[in-house]
């Protein structure tokens, strides 16, 4: 079922004072919405693997924090999107370890499991478009 | 092609003496900037102004004709939003170019309505896109400014501190992100090597987000103070850091940790071959008594 958009704000992610901003402002409408501080505290901390991940791999691009609705639910959505070398394996990608850039290689892997919904929608070349969800 | 720019090129002394009286009250008013250092700027300016090929585009600034004139414009914003400028001040700076640009127009197509109209359109347009530009480097330039001041008052807010001897705590409060952590990190390495500490506390109870950057930055510290042969013990991770690191998949069962600072201040005592004892009502009485 689509959800409904209560609510969308975007922000650019060009530097790692971006990922602060990202963070925080995702964590006012955790709030707003009134999720659990676990809750606040997993969705923030996978927005900054996300948006992270947008900067670092992706060599920049944007996140949109959308409230949404879904019949009776309300949560929130976030998409990042860049237009960096994409990811060829995403399998690979989310697999706990794997990493092409030093990390711990947990960014992708854990904030799938941090959200309820996790869509990677990638071409080599062109770009990658992550959208995650998370219900209350 | 513009006319205009060869013009420019040809009475540039008198245009950049128009333009210097109308921004001299700039330098007046405020005495943030001295008037020769004004006059300078705004010569170079009207050189990277003059100095594009003739036939240059004025309705394009992306050209890369204009990129030695963007970038002066850029450095000069950024440097007018540390110089304590404000914004319209920056960008008037600019706009006042019109006036002489103008006037330069008249003489030359005074009596022609057509050319002089298009020509004062294009002066118009280019000279409002370069003032846009220059806005957009002045947010820039005190965006950079906030947030080395922010970098600065958080660093400030994060000293070392030694709770006993050879025991030292690192309180660290705030966002953690690359430079800062590298900073803070390594004075704690710093202070382990000074004060010859065997244990050492860092307490995160401040830290809003624990991510995979953060936990990699303290598994690195760890690491690097257990060669310098201190153990760390890490403190204050709250229940909702707990949960996510779980959910994150990092593994800290190498590492000690502890709910809260106390309980680590008194695990890093035992460690040390202290402990902390209840002075009991008697005991102390005795004390009290047996000095007097
Ligand atoms: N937006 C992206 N564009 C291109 N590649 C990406 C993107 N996001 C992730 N990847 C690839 O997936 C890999 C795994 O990502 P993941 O976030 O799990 O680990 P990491 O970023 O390397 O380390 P960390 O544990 O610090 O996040 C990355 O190393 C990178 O190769
Ligand atoms: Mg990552």
């Amino acid at each position: 079922m689509a959800a409904t958009v209560l609510k969308t704000e975007t922000i650019h992610i060009k530097s790692s004072s971006d990922v602060v901003t990202a963070r925080q402002q995702v964590r006012t409408l955790a709030i707003e919405l009134k999720f659990s501080l676990v809750d606040q505290t997993k969705i923030v901390t996978a927005a900054s693997e996300l948006a992270r991940n947008t900067l670092d791999h992706g060599g920049g691009g944007e996140m949109d924090v959308a409230v949404v609705e879904n019949g009776i639910r309300r949560g929130l959505r976030l998409t990042f999107r860049d237009h960096g070398p994409g990811i060829a394996d995403i399998k690979q990608a989310l697999s706990d370890g794997f990493t092409t850039g030093g990390g711990m290689g947990l960014g992708l892997g854990g904030s799938k499991r941090l959200m309820n919904e996790f869509d990677i929608h990638s071409q080599p070349g062109a770009g990658t478009t992550i959208t995650a969800v998370r219900w209350k | 092609m513009s006319n205009l720019l060869k013009l420019i090129q040809e009475s540039r002394a008198s245009v950049l003496q128009n333009w210097m009286e109308g921004i001299r009250d700039l330098s007046r008013r405020r005495g943030l900037i001295d008037e020769r250092e004004l006059e300078a700027q705004s010569g170079d300016v009207l050189s990277a102004i003059a100095d594009v090929p003739a036939d240059t585009n004025l309705s394009n600034i992306d050209l890369p004709a204009w990129q030695t004139l963007k970038e002066l414009l850029g450095t000069l914003s950024a440097a007018r939003a540390v110089q304590g400028f404000s914004p319209s001040e920056t960008a008037l700076f600019v706009l006042s170019l019109k006036q002489p640009l103008f006037e330069l127009a008249r003489k030359h197509w005074g009596n022609k309505a057509n050319e002089l109209f298009s020509e004062i359109t294009l002066t118009n347009d280019f000279i409002d896109k370069l003032a846009l530009y220059t806005t957009d480097s002045y947010i820039h330039g005190r965006d950079q400014v906030i947030s080395r001041q922010q970098e600065e008052m958080l660093e400030l807010s994060t000293p070392v501190v030694t709770l006993w001897d050879g025991i030292v705590a690192l309180p660290l409060i705030g966002t953690l992100d690359s430079s800062r952590t590298q900073v803070v990190m390594e004075s704690l390495l710093q202070a382990i090597v000074q004060t010859n500490s065997r244990v050492a506390i860092i307490d995160i109870t401040g830290v809003p987000t624990v991510d995979t950057l953060v936990a990699q930055h303290l598994l690195k510290t760890i690491t690097a103070a257990r060669l310098m042969g201190a153990e760390c013990i890490l403190s204050g991770i709250r229940p909702q850091i707990a949960q996510t690191i779980v959910h994150l998949g990092i593994n800290l069962e190498d590492v000690t940790t502890k709910a809260k600072l106390s309980d680590a201040f008194r695990l890093a005592l035992e460690r040390s071959g202290r402990a902390v004892v209840r002075v009991s009502k008697a005991n102390t009485s005795a004390h009290a008594a047996k000095e007097l």
